[in-house]
């Protein structure tokens, strides 16, 4: 990425056509002044986020930027990481997360995870799918109905129809991760967060998946973490840029949020210097 | 740098580097060369040293595999009458094999309790010493875990056993009456799996710590608690590992002597009843018991029983590879 500069990504026709609605003021996920800590280093910095009903909406930035930590903390996985603090607000439909009522496996319930990469569980095609609907106790009419749904939006129920009992680790990598996406929306959450769903996958797995993401927009809303720039502009509906800064005293490097805005606006006409950069293949 | 520069390199006095020069092998020199040399002479070693026990089990067994049921109840002064060597064999076969599965059926569960304690749930500064603590457990010599179960654990467990005897009698395993003192192959289970359980726990312990975080966390973002957590990652991961932990276990089971030699009242039965004395023995505690004063043919008796134990604990061994192969793609371990 340093070395040879890239042409300017071009965002997705698809998404280029889709008019965004301002937002709403009813944001579905929100960040409110979210500072992380990992022990005495301070991750993330006064991050302001909104994200929007039935849209995608991408964080983009350098290593170690912060933006991961971002995403973490947006269904409370953070709090496997034993030294990891959060100040401020996550809120979701305009309840914080970390209120102290709050059960954080009641929230990871409520939003669903893709991971970098494929993660099935050691287990039969069918059971990764039924496996979330049976731990939360989800009513479901038809167990066998539903797996199928799952994996018919996830675009992989043709592949693995004559199989489901096969285990998941008999998959390519890019069908994994369809089936791991089909795992997450089992459980009907409205919100699905995905941590570079397609940094294992080759050019076209990831093609796949980004198509699944364009047609799970109309269902949920999707924030997804990249490190390709093209993935952001050909998918995403916003794109929030991140970057990290060094202390001036122990060099620790805390991410921060530049800027946040449509899209287009973010890959066409930047409003910040550093997004300019980064966006051209100056800085990376 | 590039074939392409190499190629395009001035000729200089020094042979070109580039396409045209020859490739030959690469020196592997003297240390590769040894170390080469050390691990496959160590890899043959423990081939040959199965093959020397096998054919010494063999040869030695000889004169008893080939004695009629009478010349071995003439020449073996404690062999029964009126028996072959396999009716011999059998019921030693039979009291092996139930200390043994005993001894695992009360070991494993709780081994793989300990080992998800540790690894999963004991905060961090509990689990490492939890840790040792269980390790030394597998350092205590069994001649004073058999002296530990005969004069100290025995006659504490007798009034569990008299009241399985009494309620439960019902089941074949439990009929009573429970002898007293309860020198009796269900109190021989109970220390032996206090003496495998180190080594199950240890082997567990480990897998488990290996579980991919990434399955870990899947289960988690689906809003698991630790317990799901653990069933759905840890445990299908931890099969495996689990399995061939409890054939180590077993394996110690089946060869252990002493402990056994020390508590067991010996009986040569098919019995299942575990709460009775004189019904039982093991085939390694028969040997230790009758091996000083046999004769040359008794001796050959006694290790035509060895020939035995070593097929079954081989036995065993290849089950378990096989269970562990045929779960293999479920494992997740790739």
């Amino acid at each position: 990425m340093t070395t040879t500069p890239h042409p300017k990504a071009t965002p997705h026709p698809q998404a280029a056509r889709r008019s965004v609605a301002p937002p709403t003021g009813v944001s579905v996920m929100e960040t409110v002044g979210l500072n992380v800590y990992y022990g005495g280093f301070h991750a993330v910095h006064d991050v302001d986020l909104g994200f929007e009903r039935n849209e995608i909406t991408a964080l983009i930035g350098p290593s170690g930027c912060g933006k991961s930590t971002v995403l973490r903390c947006l269904n409370r996985m953070n709090d496997l990481i034993p030294a990891a603090r959060v100040k401020g607000q996550v809120k979701y439909h305009g309840q914080d997360v970390y209120a102290a009522s709050v059960d954080p496996i009641e929230v990871r319930r409520r939003i669903g995870m893709v991971f970098q990469k494929p993660n099935p569980f050691p287990k039969s095609i069918y059971d990764n799918v039924a496996y979330g609907p049976r731990v939360i106790g989800m009513k479901v009419p038809d167990m066998d109905d539903h797996v199928e749904q799952c994996l018919r939006r996830a675009a992989l129920w043709d592949e693995v129809k004559d199989k489901l009992k096969e285990s998941g680790y008999s998959l390519s990598g890019g069908q994994q991760q369809r089936l791991c996406i089909a795992r997450a929306i089992a459980t009907q959450p409205d919100v699905i967060l995905m941590d570079e769903p397609c940094s294992a996958l080759d050019p076209i797995a990831t093609g796949a998946i980004e198509d699944l993401m364009i047609q799970l927009r109309e269902e949920y809303t999707i924030i997804i973490v990249t490190h390709n720039m093209q993935q952001a502009a050909r998918v995403s509906d916003r794109t929030a840029f991140f970057t990290a800064r060094p202390d001036e005293t122990t060099g620790n490097r805390t991410g921060l949020l530049v800027e946040y805005g449509l899209t287009s606006q973010i890959f066409e006409n930047p409003s910040d210097q550093r997004t300019e950069d980064y966006i051209s293949g100056r800085f990376g | 740098m590039s074939i392409a520069r190499q190629a395009g390199a001035p000729a200089s006095p020094p042979p070109a580097p580039g396409p045209s020069r020859p490739v030959r092998r690469v020196r592997h020199g003297l240390g590769g060369r040894v170390f080469a040399g050390l691990a496959t002479s160590a890899g043959a070693t423990i081939l040959v040293i199965l093959a020397a026990v096998a054919v010494f089990l063999v040869i030695r067994a000889w004169p008893a595999l080939t004695s009629s049921p009478e010349e071995l109840a003439d020449g073996v002064s404690w062999f029964p009458e009126g028996t072959t060597l396999a009716g011999f064999v059998g019921p030693l076969i039979f009291g092996t094999l139930l200390a043994a599965l005993l001894a695992l059926l009360l070991a494993v569960p709780v081994a793989i309790g300990i080992a998800l304690f540790i690894s999963h749930y004991a905060p961090r500064r509990l689990a490492s010493p939890l840790g040792y603590v269980i390790d030394l457990l597998a350092a205590i010599p069994s001649v004073v875990y058999g002296l530990w179960g005969a004069t100290w654990l025995a006659p504490r467990l007798f009034p569990l056993w008299d009241w399985l005897g009494r309620n439960l009698g019902f089941v074949p395993f439990f009929e009573g009456p429970a002898s007293s003192p309860p020198r009796v192959v269900m109190t021989v289970g109970v220390v032996l799996a206090v003496m495998i359980l180190p080594i199950i726990t240890a082997v567990t312990r480990e897998v488990f710590l290996q579980t991919p975080r990434l399955h870990e966390e899947a289960a988690l973002a689906l809003g698991a608690t630790r317990w799901e957590m653990v069933r759905m990652a840890v445990l299908p991961f931890g099969r495996s590992g689990v399995i061939s932990a409890s054939m180590l276990g077993l394996g110690r089971a089946l060869g252990e002597t002493m402990a056994v030699l020390m508590i067991l009242g010996p009986g040569f039965t098919y019995s299942l009843a575990l709460l009775q004395v004189g019904r039982h023995q093991t085939i390694a505690a028969n040997i230790a018991n009758q091996f000083p004063e046999a004769n040359p043919l008794g001796v050959s008796t006694l290790i035509a029983t060895g020939l035995v134990l070593f097929v079954i604990t081989l036995a065993v061994n290849m089950g378990a590879r096989w269970v562990i192969s045929r779960r293999a793609e479920f494992s997740g371990a790739n």
